[in-house]
């Protein structure tokens, strides 16, 4: 299959409501997952929308795979109904009248495929809906309903998965019955996907690509780790914080109860996870555990100590400053004091070293 | 009890009020699919004109229609050019007169059906490839079934029970127009009060258990498969 004939997604929208605008211009990879984030009124789930053709902009442009789905200026509109996608609410949204099942076929019957297929056996599996099948949608909980629709979805091949916070409508039990679900779909399907959020999360736990989104305006567009690091974005300021690393397993310390993972240019030590040797995960780790020192020395009891030079400082709120560093060529937030910071007299390219106090494996 | 006469202005009754519903449904359907969807700025005043035979008195719509019909009206002058003469008085006339005096009675519960349903199904089955008129036939008319029912069974039972337009526009032709309730009254005329009795109390007792159907199974079971 060719399907990745072009690598990149263009989007172009303008769109005027009066209290509402949305003008966004974008060049979105066409692989992995790319989230839109913000806040509600940031226009996030308008944006998926007019991607999916279920609103219209003003002004549109629209090129995925190659083909355009939208141009305003020759007055190409391809409808929803003929735009190879797939599309997940927040609201499962599944026809109340078909079972499991047929709601499955619904989209397949129209496609002239079969749900005896290997590959939909493997969506079915991947997304445990198997005993669900004769099941009426009325008779199921709110994560299994979103299972199905995920399926439902995915079992047309789609060759873009448009997500509208899938799991905003679940409890947190609910969510983390689900999660695990969407980082398998995304390591066993080669779809790329376009996922709304408001939670920092998910995006942590999926994102590749983040694009933060802020009255109806894109206010960055980047790579995760780099997005995520960016210190004129309130996502550095908050108290959540986060840097998510890319980290393979390479030994267990069982008689520590550690796990040692390989980043670049060095390695971490974790508290023992259940993962073959070689297996690649995301760390993430939180802003208030990252401490600065100067130099390193023997005695301490942080058992992840890094060198790693200051790229950028900016002032956090009530005292705080925001460290950006590199270690290797990963970024990392540090959130220290502002005392700290002048004690030490941190500057911009100067080589310290992290302490790392804790961090946490998202998958 | 009952004689020839009364058992042909039965079969009559019967005969308009089925043909009624089913033109009622051909048109009343894309009518109340628009109604329910449309944002023009039409609705309000086609809605208005849908719903204008609940409160009009019927022997004005009757009068209306007759003169619309009728050999001078434009609709008149249509159908003689058609080469099919005047509608007033015979049984075409009376079933396009009941689907105009009927017409709100399968329009409303089919609007009330489709609004029920929102947006969610729809935009589902068009990311799930379903072209529009895919989707009507495949989403919104399964989940109208109770709308629907609820349609057939009022505008057919409104049209048994119509009086006034068939009068005016039916008059009172046997075989031909003279339906159940004009039965009654040329009976009630003639003093023949037994007769009058076995029709009047058959409608009573017809429309009763229709709306007994109605209020008891339907409401009690939102979906109706």
């Amino acid at each position: 299959m060719n399907r990745k004939l072009n690598k990149f997604i263009t989007a172009r929208f303008k769109l005027d409501y009066g209290e509402f605008q949305l003008s966004v211009n974008l060049r979105l990879p066409n692989s992995g997952v790319t989230v839109l984030f913000g806040h509600s009124g940031s226009g996030k789930t308008t944006l998926l929308r007019c991607i999916a053709g279920l609103q219209q902009a003003q002004q549109s442009y629209l090129e995925i795979n190659g083909s355009i789905w939208e141009d305003s200026d020759v007055g190409v509109f391809l409808p929803t109904y003929q735009r190879p996608l797939g599309y997940v609410f927040q609201e499962a949204n599944l026809f109340l009248h078909l079972s499991v099942r047929e709601n499955l076929n619904f989209g397949l019957k129209r496609i002239k495929a079969s749900l005896n297929n290997p590959k939909f056996e493997q969506i079915i599996n991947l997304l445990g809906i198997k005993h669900l099948l004769e099941r009426m949608p009325e008779r199921l909980s709110g994560g299994e309903k979103q299972r199905v629709a995920i399926a439902r979805a995915l079992v047309l091949n789609p060759e873009i998965l448009l997500m509208d916070e899938p799991l905003a409508s679940l409890d947190a039990k609910r969510k983390q019955e689900i999660l695990p679900f969407l980082t398998r779909l995304n390591q066993e399907l080669n779809i790329p996907v376009l996922y709304v959020t408001h939670s920092q999360q998910e995006v942590a736990q999926l994102a590749d690509y983040l694009v933060v989104l802020e009255s109806g305006k894109v206010q960055a567009s980047g790579t995760l780790s780099e997005t995520l690091s960016r210190l004129d974005l309130s996502l550095s300021q908050d108290r959540e914080a986060t840097t998510v690393w890319n980290a393979t397993v390479v030994e267990h310390e069982t008689e520590f109860h550690l796990t040692r993972v390989a980043i670049e240019n060095g390695s971490l030590s974790l508290p023992a996870i259940d993962a073959k040797i070689g297996t690649s995960l995301r760390v993430q780790i939180y802003a208030r555990d990252v401490s600065i020192v100067l130099e390193t020395s023997r005695a301490t009891s942080i058992l992840n100590v890094l060198p790693a030079t200051i790229i950028d400082i900016a002032d956090g709120e009530s005292g705080q400053s925001i460290v950006r560093l590199e270690v290797g060529n990963q970024p990392l937030l540090a959130h220290i004091t502002r005392k700290s910071a002048v004690v030490l007299n941190l500057k911009i390219g100067k080589e310290v070293f992290v302490q790392i106090k804790g961090m946490s494996i998202l998958n | 009890m009952l004689t020839s006469a009364d058992f042909a202005t039965l079969l009559l009754t019967f005969k308009v009020a089925s043909l009624a519903t089913i033109f009622m449904l051909l048109f009343g359907t894309p009518l109340a699919w628009w109604l329910a969807r449309t944002s023009s700025k039409f609705r309000g005043i086609i809605n208005a004109i849908v719903a204008l035979p609940l409160v009009l008195p019927p022997t004005v719509l009757g009068f209306y229609l007759l003169i619309l019909l009728g050999k001078n009206g434009i609709v008149g002058e249509f159908t003689m050019w058609l080469g099919i003469g005047t509608l007033p008085f015979t049984f075409a006339g009376l079933v396009v007169a009941s689907v105009l005096y009927s017409m709100p009675f399968v329009v409303q519960p089919l609007q009330t059906a489709f609004l029920s349903i929102g947006n969610q199904p729809l935009e589902a089955a068009a990311t799930l490839r379903a072209s529009p008129i895919d989707t009507f036939f495949s989403v919104v008319l399964p989940q109208s079934k109770a709308g629907f029912l609820t349609a057939t069974i009022l505008g057919f039972a409104h049209t048994v029970g119509e009086f006034g337009v068939v009068l005016m526009v039916g008059g009172n032709i046997p075989d031909k127009t003279r339906v159940v309730s004009v039965q009654i009254y040329n009976h009630v005329e003639a003093l023949e009060y037994t007769q009058a009795h076995w029709l009047a109390g058959g409608l009573l007792v017809f429309s009763f258990t229709v709306l007994l159907i109605l209020y008891t199974v339907l409401k009690t079971s939102p979906h109706v498969k």
